[in-house]
């Protein structure tokens, strides 16, 4: 009950936030961190609830992002009309990098994830179709409404946060499904849930597909409000790393963790970048590498499930002390 | 066959031997203590601008910059493994895996930061000039690097299967709980482990230099070319890193020059999730 008046009223602050801080940086600033908290909470299902690290999750990305971009150029599709397309594109591939190594121990998976990554970026970079390494533009002026191109971030803002309760939704109905049991049961303890007859390999394959499909819709919302991608925008190692690094720093496997991860790490960038211009761009993912290192190596759990536990501790020694009061 | 086929074949050999070299300690680590370096790359990418640094602040050639690299990284592997490692490899898999990535980013933007993203070079006459023999063309930095990776890959799988060392680190590989009982330190032997492989890293990155572009994101290219090797040998397996080292270093090579130069790095990660798929216990594996 409280909890739920909790969680309403965050929604309230997230829903009123641009009208209260109506200055085109700041609604632009949080139209990022809702894109980022999608693909972000896409990346949170296999690699925080199903616990298989992917390390190239930009491959998704790319594929929503160049689908998109490619039918517009192409055949004149409104840029968010081709989403099915990259959705389509992401599971294929997911199942191409799944199927062999989910039933390997899952540093195949990582390297996997990370070879194709590149793989892509290479051959995308090499298709004079898909725009080769100059990239592709969507629509220059809106011909529609359906080209979803707007001058102001205020649109995208409740666009981004339309689909991203959306994918929060299916995450909370996963967690609490069959395959959310069996995803937890096989990160606990991958034998015991084997030898229980639960198929590993392939409820892990699922989470994967699942998450690639909702990555690339991160994908192909960045390419409709940027109205360009590129082979390292959109397939560069580097969107993999901001994509993990929100999720693991806010807390893998925590329904919100990933929001709270890109609410504090895209200000950090957007700030950087503006306060050190071009300087930063090294300097910003030198700091990323040393909070991933430090995540890994003290709060593997993220910083979400940190408060979370204090809350709990201060919870339960007051209620002690009621209880010894009472006494 | 033509001679020109000929000397990419050679070319391919020599350059896998430097793969088999640098892929032998992420083989060896991994087969030890079951942890993936996905900083390993970019080890050899700092070796190898601290091969430039050598030319440039000392004017001295591989053959100095090879020790200065070798201890620089052993070091830095030793550190890496006590600060970092060793905590998160007893972790969930995020930690296990993120720890290693973390640190390849830290470097490899660490040395964008300093270095900028330009492609430095050594001088192509540092080692020597090319031989010519009997119609092809050798250039003796490949052959000097060649040569000596083979060498010590070779001398590497010696010393874990002949030595006393060799064999306490393999019971640790087997069951470290074992090896401890026995009297040996599981801890200390890992910490040699990573001391070794970085430091393998160090002469690979610096001989590789004398031939190879040095820049700040060659670690990832050099990673996956790495984690292609060891998949393709086996998990574990020195002397299978070796094999397919040399396999990768020629189909890189024979693709290059068959296909296209742009497209010889997209042939050999194809290779890659083709092994995964129909080998993924590798050629010298067993199940």
């Amino acid at each position: 009950m409280k909890r739920s008046v909790w969680l309403l009223l965050i929604l309230a602050l997230v829903v009123a936030y641009p009208l209260l801080f109506a200055t085109p940086f700041l609604q632009r600033l949080g139209a990022l961190v809702l894109l980022y908290a999608i693909a972000a909470s896409a990346w949170n299902i296999v690699g925080g609830y199903a616990g298989q690290v992917s390390v190239g999750h930009v491959v998704f990305f790319g594929c929503g992002a160049y689908a998109s971009m490619a039918f517009y150029t192409h055949f004149g599709w409104p840029p968010i009309a081709a989403v099915p397309v990259g959705m389509m594109a992401s599971i294929g591939i997911a199942a191409l990098i799944g199927v062999p190594t989910l039933r390997l121990s899952g540093h195949y998976f990582s390297m996997a994830t990370i070879a194709v990554a590149e793989l892509a970026r290479l051959i995308v970079t090499n298709i004079e179709a898909l725009g080769a390494a100059v990239g592709l533009s969507g629509p220059v002026m809106p011909r529609t409404v359906f080209d979803l191109s707007f001058t102001s971030a205020l649109p995208y803002y409740y666009l981004f946060l339309a689909v991203l309760l959306v994918v929060l939704g299916l995450t909370y109905w996963m967690e609490n499904s069959r395959i959310g049991f069996y995803l937890r049961a096989i990160k606990d303890n991958e034998r015991a849930a084997r030898s229980l007859g639960v198929q590993a390999g392939r409820y892990k394959l699922y989470a994967y597909m699942i998450s690639a499909g909702l990555t690339s819709v991160a994908g192909a919302l960045y390419a409709t409000m940027y109205g360009f991608i590129d082979p390292d925008s959109g397939l560069g190692i580097l969107t993999s790393v901001k994509i993990l690094i929100m999720a693991a720093l806010g807390g893998a496997g925590l329904l919100f963790g990933p929001l709270v991860g890109a609410a504090i790490l895209v200000p950090l960038e957007e700030i950087s970048n503006n306060v050190l211009g071009g300087k930063g761009a090294g300097l910003t993912f030198v700091v990323y590498g040393a909070i991933i290192m430090i995540i890994a190596r003290f709060y593997p759990s993220g910083l979400l499930r940190l408060v979370l536990d204090r809350l709990a501790a201060a919870n339960s020694a007051s209620s002690d002390k009621k209880v010894r009061d009472a006494a | 066959m033509s001679m020109s086929l000929l000397q990419v074949l050679i070319g391919g050999l020599l350059l896998g031997a430097v793969y088999a070299l640098f892929s032998s300690g992420l083989t060896l680590i991994w087969g030890m203590m079951n942890v993936v370096n996905f900083a390993h790359g970019d080890f050899v990418m700092i070796a190898m601008y601290i091969a430039f640094m050598v030319w440039k602040l000392l004017g001295g050639g591989p053959f100095m910059a090879m020790p200065i690299a070798a201890m620089l990284l052993a070091t830095l592997g030793i550190i890496a493994y006590f600060a970092l490692v060793r905590h998160v490899m007893k972790g969930p898999m995020l930690a296990q895996i993120l720890g290693t990535f973390g640190l390849a980013l830290l470097l490899r933007y660490g040395m964008f930061w300093t270095f900028g993203a330009n492609f430095q070079s050594l001088p192509e006459n540092l080692v020597g000039g090319t031989y010519d023999l009997w119609g092809i063309r050798i250039q003796a930095s490949r052959l000097l690097a060649g040569t000596l990776a083979i060498i010590l890959t070779i001398a590497l799988h010696l010393m874990l299967t002949r030595t006393s060392l060799g064999s306490k680190m393999l019971a640790v590989a087997e069951d470290a709980t074992a090896a401890q009982l026995m009297g040996i330190r599981p801890d200390r032997m890992q910490a040699i482990a990573w001391g070794l492989a970085a430091g393998l890293t160090g002469i690979a990155g610096a001989l590789i230099a004398t031939f190879f572009y040095i820049s700040p994101t060659v670690g990832e290219t050099l990673a996956i070319i790495a984690f292609v090797t060891v998949s393709l040998g086996g998990f574990g397996s020195i002397t299978g890193a070796l094999v397919a080292g040399l396999l990768i270093g020629v189909i890189e090579s024979l693709s290059g020059y068959l296909i296209g130069a742009v497209y010889k790095d997209i042939v050999v990660y194809t290779i890659f999730i083709a092994v995964l798929w129909f080998r993924p216990q590798g050629l010298m594996g067993k199940n």
